[in-house]
């Protein structure tokens, strides 16, 4: 018996070893791997346990985001304090247990949530004094009052405004209609969470999650107009540069007609020039234009303000679209219709207030940024950000050349809405077709002072809004433009 | 009383480990106080002093009744039983007193058991009696009125407000009937009459006691629905009867046999098929917060402690289901880490090895018998539960030997104890007649090398 009770003791060892190996595994080897399975509870305890950081407007004061003690096992709640309808929520994004981060609360967590490496020797001492650690906060660059007013102004009709300082980058306003309250997706209650987050409908386009100023975009219609003219100054041709001025233009290898806004003919005789077609919107100057300058120059052009580039930002900012040139080809009235920013050209605010920035910037573009510090709990600041240039985008004389094309708009043209007393005031409408019959979208960009901007904007009123299907950039979107640059030059 | 200088020495060795132990046992529980409050519990002096008070008497017993014994038996377990009691005072500090009473009685038990069995050959005459008690053990669950079910398996004996497992002890008492009955009849259970390739096949009618404990076992699965207590019940008839002959026929029949109950059992029962599923797939989204949760969270403990642990109250082991009883290693493998599980593993091997080696040393078949089968349940049940819980075998209900919270257990477990003493402590004060039994102990341990 003693050799089978000496054989049993052996299979015993070889089984207890294989244990000993399995507890290596699962606590060593795979122990990240296995711990941070998001349906291990520990894991938001532990991130739960942190004071994460406020996150404040530029002035400071206005909080849009903070944590209260709760007294539960989850020891932080994170709380969005400024009213929904403000629009902050595509700002700061979320904190959810359950569906995570987005936005600032995503791409900054590593500061609010102290886990950054600067915030570390903080986290020891926390640590070792057995405090809550605290997350660092942000200072943001957004004006809460210039963010009221864009807010108001869009009012309930689906779409966005941005306003930026084109000499920083800065961004001074970002709103998006529909918009959402992040407070219940932050909430403890996970059923709460749940049946928020489904009435939200995520991944829906017409979600209140998207943001329209930065998640998508849009036909920027007329408003992609300046895009076309800045390629043909840089190729050489001014603003008396002079075209057939017909009612309707007949597209090349087409049965369709290109027809002006209205459908009659711009007023100036047979011919018109650049100025004049730009200050009425000619749509058949700009589609001889476009076909004049060719899709190398166009699309060249948009690349330089930053169509089908990255243009880094502090939250997911899409990136716009235009077609390669070598797509124009064998399709010239594509070519025709982009230039009006028909067709094949998708962009947002965001992006067309920072064009509209570079032009009364001298052609420079700035990388727009929401955050301008990040500020330790004591509140000594650990990093500041200062302006970044994207690039030159034009030569600063036909950058001035331009903005005098765009004072004309609103001194004069299709623009009149936008005027401030006192101030010159450069911009350009848009009213984008969507499909037949539908209402179009209603585009403003523009900044002022023109000879020395100090705020660029651009707004969006999607699908007609108010206004429905006679809804014009004019109309619709220049007067929220308007009373947001007001708001900003008055202060 | 006269304890020879050799026997000294060893029952010192024996105080010198429970010293240590009992330091250790009290130390853990002093951190989960400090982990959990900040401050030494204040049950210290309490549950402390009894429970040392209860170490110490089990240890002055042995002195007096075993006194040639192994002296790492009882600080082991009390070992065990200490960390045992820090862990479940860490999980739910309202089970602290009555785990300090299954203690206490355990340890009471464990002395009643050395005073009654004097020489553990004295089981040897109640073979039947022993075994029928075992398997009324086995199957009183099932009794109408005092059989009580739950969480779905039947495996629960109530009386008033008394409640126990009764297949614990059986465990135990099948043991003794097995190393009695097959002492007995090793050697014509041995006898080979046909050959089946490289295998010796025993007669076709001796075949029949693996028969009727392989029913038994599909009895306990199927009716009681009790997994572990069937799977452990089969699997030590088989080691035993093999242990017994030396035919390797009995273990391919008993694992060929426990293939078919397995998969009756996985066919018949959802529960079986979950646990398959669940072993499988721990981490499908599907399971992972429904079927899967208790194991998943098992596995989320032992990998957020890591090397070192959380440390003593500091981590969240109440999110384990059944952290207190079966999941109890888990909990270990947050707060202590690998450091922690191992040191509990090498704990058990140190148990167990020690058994098998009281087995080989002891001079008679039946007291080899006995021990290698005491030792073998032990071993089989902690493979069991801390590969379920480590996700290296599919999940089977079981206790953690001496750890878990649950009085039937712990007390069965110190009766086991016991009789490993006892076994171990070969024969004391045995009449004159076995004056030669000491050569034969020589004789025993030169053979064993």
């Amino acid at each position: 018996m003693e050799r089978q009770i000496r054989r049993l003791a052996i299979a015993f060892l070889v089984l207890f070893g294989a244990i000993a190996l399995n507890l290596n595994y699962i606590q060593v080897v795979a122990a990240d791997r296995i711990a941070n399975n998001n349906a291990n509870r520990r894991l938001l305890i532990q991130e739960y346990e942190v004071d994460r950081g406020d996150i404040v407007a530029a002035d400071h004061r206005t909080v849009l985001a903070d944590s209260e003690a709760t007294g539960g096992d989850l020891k932080y709640q994170r709380r969005y304090l400024e009213d929904p309808e403000l629009g902050y929520g595509h700002i700061t994004g979320y904190h959810s247990f359950i569906f995570g981060r987005t936005e600032l609360e995503q791409s900054y967590n590593t500061y609010l949530s102290a886990r950054a490496a600067e915030l570390f020797p903080q986290r020891l001492i926390d640590q070792i004094l057995g405090r809550d650690e605290e997350g660092a906060g942000l200072v943001l660059t957004i004006d809460p009052e210039l963010q009221r007013i864009a807010a108001e102004g869009l009012g309930g009709q689906e779409g966005a405004v941005a306003a930026i300082d084109p000499r920083t980058g800065a961004v001074l306003a970002l709103v998006s209609n529909p918009t959402y309250d992040p407070n219940p997706l932050a909430s403890h209650d996970p059923d709460e969470v749940r049946t928020t987050y489904r009435q939200l409908r995520p991944r829906q386009p017409d979600s209140p999650l998207v943001s329209r100023a930065t998640d998508t975009f849009f036909p920027p219609g007329s408003s992609f107009k300046i895009v076309t003219a800045a390629a043909a100054l840089e190729s050489g041709r001014g603003p008396d540069f002079t075209l057939p001025n017909p009612p309707s233009l007949d597209l090349p290898q087409t049965t369709e007609n290109l027809d002006n806004f209205g459908g009659g003919q711009c007023s100036g005789g047979s011919q018109i020039d650049m100025a004049s077609a730009l200050q009425q919107s000619c749509n058949v100057y700009f589609a001889q234009l476009a076909m004049e300058i060719g899709a190398d120059t166009l699309v060249e052009q948009a690349r330089r303000f930053g169509f089908s580039e990255d243009i880094p930002f502090d939250i997911p900012f899409v990136e716009s679209e235009i077609p390669d040139p070598g797509a124009f080809e064998l399709d010239i009235p594509a070519l025709a219709q982009s230039g009006i920013g028909q067709r094949d050209v998708r962009t947002n605010v965001l992006h067309m207030a920072l064009i509209g920035g570079a032009i009364g910037n001298g052609g420079v573009m700035m990388v727009p940024r929401l955050v301008s510090e990040i500020r330790d709990p004591d509140g000594r600041i650990l990093r500041s950000f200062t302006r970044e240039e994207f690039g030159a985008t034009m030569r600063p004389e036909n950058a001035r050349a331009l903005t005098e094309m765009m004072v004309s708009v609103v001194e004069a043209g299709t623009g009149t809405a936008a005027q401030i007393p006192g101030v010159r005031v450069a911009g350009k409408t848009g009213t984008a077709q969507t499909a037949v019959g539908a209402a179009p979208h209603a585009w403003f960009v523009a900044f002022a002072p023109a000879e020395a901007p100090e705020i660029a904007v651009a707004v969006v009123i999607l699908n007609g809004g108010d206004l429905g299907s006679e809804a014009t950039g004019g109309e619709a979107s220049a007067p929220i433009a308007q009373t947001v640059m007001e708001a900003a030059l008055g202060g | 009383m006269s304890v020879a200088a050799p026997d000294r020495a060893r029952r010192n060795t024996e105080l010198a480990l429970l010293i240590l132990a009992i330091l250790l046992a009290v130390g853990a529980y002093a951190l989960v106080g400090l982990g959990l409050e900040g401050k030494v519990p204040v049950g210290l002096a309490g549950y402390g002093m009894l429970l040392v008070g209860g170490y110490v008497f089990a240890h002055l017993v042995v002195r007096w009744l075993a006194p040639q014994a192994d002296p790492v038996f009882l600080p082991t377990a009390v070992l065990l039983a200490g960390l045992g009691f820090a862990i479940i005072y860490r999980l739910d500090p309202g089970l602290a007193g009555a785990q300090t009473l299954w203690l206490l009685l355990g340890l009471g038990l464990f002395a009643l058991t050395l005073v009654a069995i004097r020489d553990h050959r004295q089981l040897d005459h109640f073979t039947y009696t022993i075994g029928l008690l075992g398997i009324i053990m086995l199957l009183l669950p099932l009794a109408p009125g005092i059989g009580r079910t739950v969480r779905g398996a039947r495996l629960w004996v109530g009386i008033g407000p008394l409640q126990f497992q009764p297949a614990e002890i059986g465990k135990v008492l099948l043991v003794i009937f097995l190393a009695s009955y097959l002492n007995a009849r090793k050697e014509l259970l041995a006898v080979a009459t046909r050959r089946l390739g490289p295998l010796a096949l025993p007669e076709p009618r001796h075949l029949a006691p693996l028969l009727v404990a392989w029913g038994l076992s599909l009895v306990v699965l199927f009716l009681e629905r009790d997994l572990g207590s069937s799977l452990l019940f089969f699997g030590i008839f088989v080691v035993m009867l093999w242990v017994a002959t030396g035919r390797a026929a009995y273990l391919v029949l008993g694992v060929l046999l426990f293939a078919i109950g397995a998969t009756f059992g996985y066919l018949a029962f959802d529960h079986v098929q979950d646990r398959v599923t669940v072993w499988l797939n721990v981490f499908d989204p599907r399971l992972i917060r429904d079927e899967g949760f208790q194991l998943a969270q098992s596995l989320f403990a032992m990998a957020t402690g890591g090397i070192a642990g959380t440390g003593l109250g500091e981590g969240q082991p109440g999110f384990i289901p059944d952290a207190h009883t079966d999941f109890v290693f888990a909990a270990v493998g947050e707060e202590l880490g690998l450091l922690g599980t191992i040191a509990l593993l090498l704990l058990y091997v140190l148990l167990i090895f020690r058994g098998y080696r009281a087995a080989v040393g002891s001079p008679d078949g039946f007291g080899q018998l006995l021990a290698a089968g005491l030792s073998t349940i032990l071993a089989l049940q902690t493979f069991v539960i801390i590969g379920g819980v480590t996700r290296l075998i599919p999940l089977t209900g079981i206790t953690l030997p001496f750890v878990s919270y649950g009085g039937s257990s712990l007390v069965a477990n110190m009766v086991l104890l016991a009789l490993l003493v006892r076994v171990s402590s070969g024969a004391v004060g045995r009449p004159a007649e076995d004056a030669d039994s000491t050569m034969f102990v020589r004789a025993a341990r030169e053979r064993g090398g």
